[in-house]
């Protein structure tokens, strides 16, 4: 009788080559350690998410290093400063050309409400054109509060369910 | 040197000119058609060869000449600025020659004072919206215009038809949102004026 562990942990011996899971356990720990970010910098939070790339903090260390700026290839957008009514149509247009699956990222107050840019020309939160998971405070925010937004979102991306992915089809949807 | 000297002979030789009273620089006043000539005459003959910034001025609703321009200039030879303002004389339908030909940097200059102001730049080799989309029906900048903005529709229609999403006027609550401008940084902040009236709560007259 080993301890407590050796009997939860995955033993070889006993299991041999096959492990036994559900489907939506597998995908979502693929999908949440290879999230790619769409770096969709409009502002000074496009320089907090540039050093949260660097050395310092590191956000490779959750598999978010690639950022892409081919939106194909991005899984999360992370919106990262002011969004004009001019931009907005933009940002909508490189959503709508991300592949499912998909999320956003508000980071900043601007991003997330409008922030401090109550005028004509400023769309009051980017909600109002996609569906956004995980919201950031901070004008702008410190590169930690984007880490743990973004391990937020990845305990978001843990209970999604994924298989039939209903839920995340609906909520497109209804946008 | 732009000086007492430089100023009395330039108004001298340009009758048109009239002078204006400025805290800072040497400042006159040319009338729209005198502009272009007037400036290409600075550029050429009397050495003003940078253009610093070209803007409008409303003036409000209930004036008489309601726009303005104001065109800043700087000179490599003399060391010094000076500045020169002209009156739109029509109020609906303001106008001003453009000195984009004199100047390249005042195109862009044009264009925004045309996006904020709705001033037509005429000769202008390109005047249209700098700032705002090409079909925005505002001009933003101008005094009866609200800062939180008009409903209009958004600029893509298809986005507007799937998010839903206008142009709407931004919540004032609390605001404006501006500096003291004085006093020490961390009270100078930007920040609501008057935070008694939320969306809820009306503002007390």
């Amino acid at each position: 009788m080993g301890n407590i562990s050796d009997q939860l942990a995955y033993n070889g011996k006993v299991e041999g080559d096959v492990i036994v899971t559900r489907s939506d356990a597998v995908i979502n720990w693929i999908r949440k350690h290879s999230v790619w970010p769409m770096p969709m910098g409009l502002a000074c939070c496009a320089i907090e998410l540039m050093a949260s790339a660097a050395s310092r903090y590191d956000i490779s260390r959750f598999g978010m290093e690639v950022m892409r700026f081919s939106p194909r290839q991005s899984d999360c957008m992370i919106v990262a400063g002011t969004v004009t009514y001019k931009m907005a149509e933009v940002v909508r247009r490189i959503y709508d050309q991300m592949g499912d699956p998909k999320w956003v990222v508000a980071m900043g107050a601007c991003a997330s409400t409008g922030g401090m840019y109550r005028s004509y020309a400023v769309m009051q939160g980017v909600d109002n054109i996609v569906p956004v998971d995980v919201y950031v405070s901070g004008c702008p925010p410190r590169p930690e509060a984007l880490l743990d937004a973004m391990m937020k979102l990845q305990d978001k991306i843990g209970n999604e369910s994924s298989v039939r992915n209903l839920s995340k089809m609906q909520s497109i949807a209804s946008i | 040197m732009i000086d007492e000297e430089f100023s009395t002979e330039l108004l001298g030789n340009h009758p048109y000119l009239s002078h204006r009273d400025s805290i800072d620089w040497l400042t006159v006043e040319s009338p729209p058609e005198k502009l272009f000539q007037f400036l290409q005459s600075l550029r050429d003959l009397h050495g003003f060869d940078i253009l610093i910034d070209l803007t409008a001025i409303d003036h409000g609703e209930e004036h008489e000449n309601r726009f303005s321009t104001v065109v800043h200039l700087y000179s490599l030879v003399h060391r010094g600025y000076m500045r020169v303002h002209s009156v739109c004389s029509d109020n609906d339908n303001p106008a001003m020659p453009s000195a984009a030909e004199i100047y390249p940097a005042a195109n862009w200059h044009e264009r925004e004072a045309y996006d904020m102001f709705g001033i037509k730049f005429t000769d202008h080799p390109n005047l249209k919206r700098i700032l705002m989309w090409d079909d925005y029906p505002y001009f933003p900048l101008r005094k009866e215009f609200p800062l939180a903005g008009i409903d209009t529709p958004l600029p893509a229609a298809d986005v507007a038809e799937v998010t839903d999403a206008t142009v709407e006027p931004a919540p004032m609550m609390g605001g404006p949102f501006v500096s003291s401008g004085s006093g020490p940084m961390s009270d100078s902040e930007p920040r609501a004026k008057d935070e008694s009236w939320t969306e809820e709560m009306e503002k007390g007259t």
